[in-house]
């Protein structure tokens, strides 16, 4: 096994059990995460990708259905853990999560350094003196004046807010953190703020990074690498840069399409339709009913296809 | 205030097109009250804001949150009593109508919410959502009501309408809320359409697609549009003019190529600098950022507001006297000491 990989997701799924029926929120996602790399998990809403990041760290809902597959965090199988030992010796400690609007989760009567502190004393064990020195080299870190240990929440502004929220992911020092939308609710120069921390973070402390998100644009202040996910699936995956110029998955074709540029004058493209429902997903390809190159092939289930290094779940490159 | 700014009036004369909207000298002010009586302050939330808008213009104000946008768009639409200053539409004060020019004026004026959802009252299909401003604005024949429903979704692609008639809100996609929300806007033919940041809540894909609607019902109608964002990247599939809003004030107006060639201020720059393309090489770069934050409206810093965060500070000028606005080429006017001469 190649000792740069830090986490190797295999056959993951996550189905929840509805009035409706199941839902396949996440069906069978593989991906690979090397040290110090950031990979970008694409998609729009709905596609599973907040339920991804879940399963991931599995902060799971009471109603599922089924949860399986194997995640390999730094050579060990996390899935075959209890749920004591995870939260022991994964969660917080070896990986953890900055949640989708997390500025707005701040407990809003305790002190933010406090709220910082927390994880480093019941994860690591440390005293309360201790873990408040760790919360204000943390602040350091991610560029919130230290004399903020002491504020709450109310007094700081959405971009503070948000990157006291990293703080707090940061400060039992894990080697993964997964942002889910870390930006989305923000300003164009607050974002642009949070992006400079996460790089400085990345390169400093040699963190590994997966971004969950929907802004393609945004995305690529941070990306290694790129994987789009469409109802569930992983359909493409790529190096940034071959990506972001020349993407294969005619999905990711037309979203990139859809992206306005400031500098170029194109015309915008869209996708008819809307993502087929997770209760009843098609059979064969997911994409196939709004696909423009859509063929006979595609009422078969595509497997991916390796095309230059990249993976592809399409059968235009079989 | 101390001082008022003596810009001259920006013109859009030069395509000749008659002025729909005029605003000027625009301030809203919000009290602050301590205790609920004592005085404390106010919030300069519009503070002296003039522009013209001409008929079947597109303009596009641009701003972050907080910085007046919202206020301004209020004062426009009527529900916010302006402190000082005047807004003129076809050459009327809105702020002098009785209650029956008012029922036209809002008629008159359409209003796209940013957050679809939260914008449709959930206890009503969509017929009734489109029905209501016919039944407020006293339209009395069911059928003439019921074709002008169909005719209103037909136009922003709710077909068959059949289909969409008796849905209510929660059972429509997002996409298809905005479009609900547009219709409603449009049901009384209105000549100005004020959209707040219309497609910042939809996924990327449909973005474009409610672009295109809102840009083609601009083309067909001779729509004036008021687009207010925070998104620079959008704008210029939609507008012809571009006012960049801070803290308050418009610092910047300029057409919309102009703007994203040629800026001049230096807070236009750093949000085009801020805003991001799909592109490898972002991850290898840090940007450069202004440092700071905007400033409390309660007390703006003095002279220039944009000051304390700028790094081509003229000390003794920027920090003291309120920068004039200088034409620096057609059409594209700045407020800024940079451009004194």
């Amino acid at each position: 096994m190649d000792n740069k990989q830090l986490l190797r997701v295999k056959d993951l799924k996550l189905y929840f059990r509805t009035r409706a029926g199941e839902v396949q929120a996440v069906d069978g996602v593989d991906f690979e995460l090397n040290y110090n790399r950031a990979v970008v998990i694409l998609g729009e809403s709905g596609c599973g990708k907040t339920s991804l990041a879940k399963a991931i760290l599995r902060l799971l809902p009471r109603n599922i259905s089924q949860y399986s597959g194997s995640i390999l965090l730094e050579n060990r199988d996390v899935m075959t853990l209890n749920e004591e030992d995870f939260r022991r010796s994964v969660r917080w400690v070896q990986m953890s999560l900055v949640p989708q609007a997390a500025m707005n989760a701040l407990n809003p009567v305790i002190r933010v350094g406090e709220q910082v502190a927390e994880p480093a004393i019941i994860h690591l064990g440390v005293s309360k003196q201790e873990a408040m020195e760790m919360a204000a080299k943390m602040f350091q870190h991610v560029g919130v004046p230290v004399d903020f240990l002491t504020r709450y929440p109310f007094e700081l502004s959405g971009g503070m807010r948000q990157r006291v929220a990293i703080a707090m992911a940061l400060v039992t020092s894990p080697n993964l953190i997964v942002l889910d939308e870390p930006t989305s609710a923000l300003d164009v120069l607050t974002q642009a703020n949070i992006f400079n921390v996460l790089k400085r973070l990345k390169k400093e402390l040699g963190l590994s990074f997966i971004l969950i998100t929907h802004d393609i644009a945004t995305s690529s202040e941070l990306a290694d690498e790129v994987a789009v996910m469409y109802a569930g699936q992983i359909i493409e995956t790529a190096d940034a840069e071959p990506f972001f110029t020349n993407p294969l998955h005619p999905y990711s074709q037309k979203l990139m399409a859809s992206v306005p540029r400031l500098h170029e004058q194109k015309e915008l493209d869209f996708i008819v339709g809307q993502p087929p429902s997770l209760i009843n997903p098609p059979k064969g390809c997911r994409f196939a009913a709004r696909c423009p190159f859509r063929f006979e092939k595609c009422a078969e289930e595509p497997p991916v296809f390796q095309k230059d290094g990249r993976e592809v779940k399409c059968w235009l490159y079989a | 205030m101390s001082q008022v700014n003596l810009a001259p009036t920006f013109s859009t004369q030069q395509d000749a097109r008659p002025v729909l909207l005029s605003v000027q000298e625009l301030r809203v002010w919000f009290e602050l009250r301590r205790f609920g009586f004592g005085h404390a302050g106010y919030v300069h939330a519009v503070d002296g804001v003039s522009f013209d808008l001409a008929e079947g213009e597109t303009i596009a104000i641009v701003g972050e949150s907080g910085c007046g946008k919202s206020s301004l768009m209020k004062a426009i639409l009527g529900l916010n009593k302006p402190t000082a200053g005047r807004i003129l539409f076809e050459g009327q004060d809105i702020n002098q109508f009785d209650a029956a020019k008012k029922r036209w004026y809002h008629s008159r004026v359409g209003y796209v919410q940013q957050d679809p959802f939260g914008a449709l009252p959930p206890f009503m299909p969509v017929r009734r959502i489109l029905e209501e401003p016919l039944i407020i604005s006293g339209v009395k024949d069911k059928d003439e009501r019921m074709e002008r429903i169909r005719k209103g979704m037909e136009e922003v692609k709710l077909s068959p309408v059949e289909d969409f008639m008796e849905k209510y809100p929660h059972m429509l996609s997002g996409g298809q809320q905005q479009r609900v929300v547009i219709a409603r806007a449009m049901i009384m033919e209105p000549k100005l359409l004020v959209a707040d940041e219309p497609v910042s809540m939809l996924d990327a894909s449909v973005r474009v697609e409610i672009l295109k609607l809102l840009r083609a019902l601009q083309e067909r109608h001779n729509l004036s549009v008021i687009y207010i964002t925070h998104d620079l990247s959008t704008v210029s599939y939609f507008s012809e003019r571009i006012f960049v809003m801070y803290a308050g004030q418009l610092i910047e107006k300029a057409p919309v190529r102009g703007l994203i060639d040629r800026p001049a201020h230096p807070y236009t720059q750093a949000l085009l600098t801020g805003t991001s393309e799909p592109d490898a090489r972002n991850a290898l770069t840090y940007k450069e950022i202004p440092p700071g934050e905007p400033p409390s409206l309660v007390k703006p810093p003095s002279g220039c507001r944009f000051h304390p965060r700028c790094t081509r500070i003229i000390k003794g000028e920027c920090d003291v006297n309120e920068p004039l606005e200088f034409t620096i080429e057609d059409r594209h006017s700045v407020s800024c000491w940079l451009y004194k001469g």
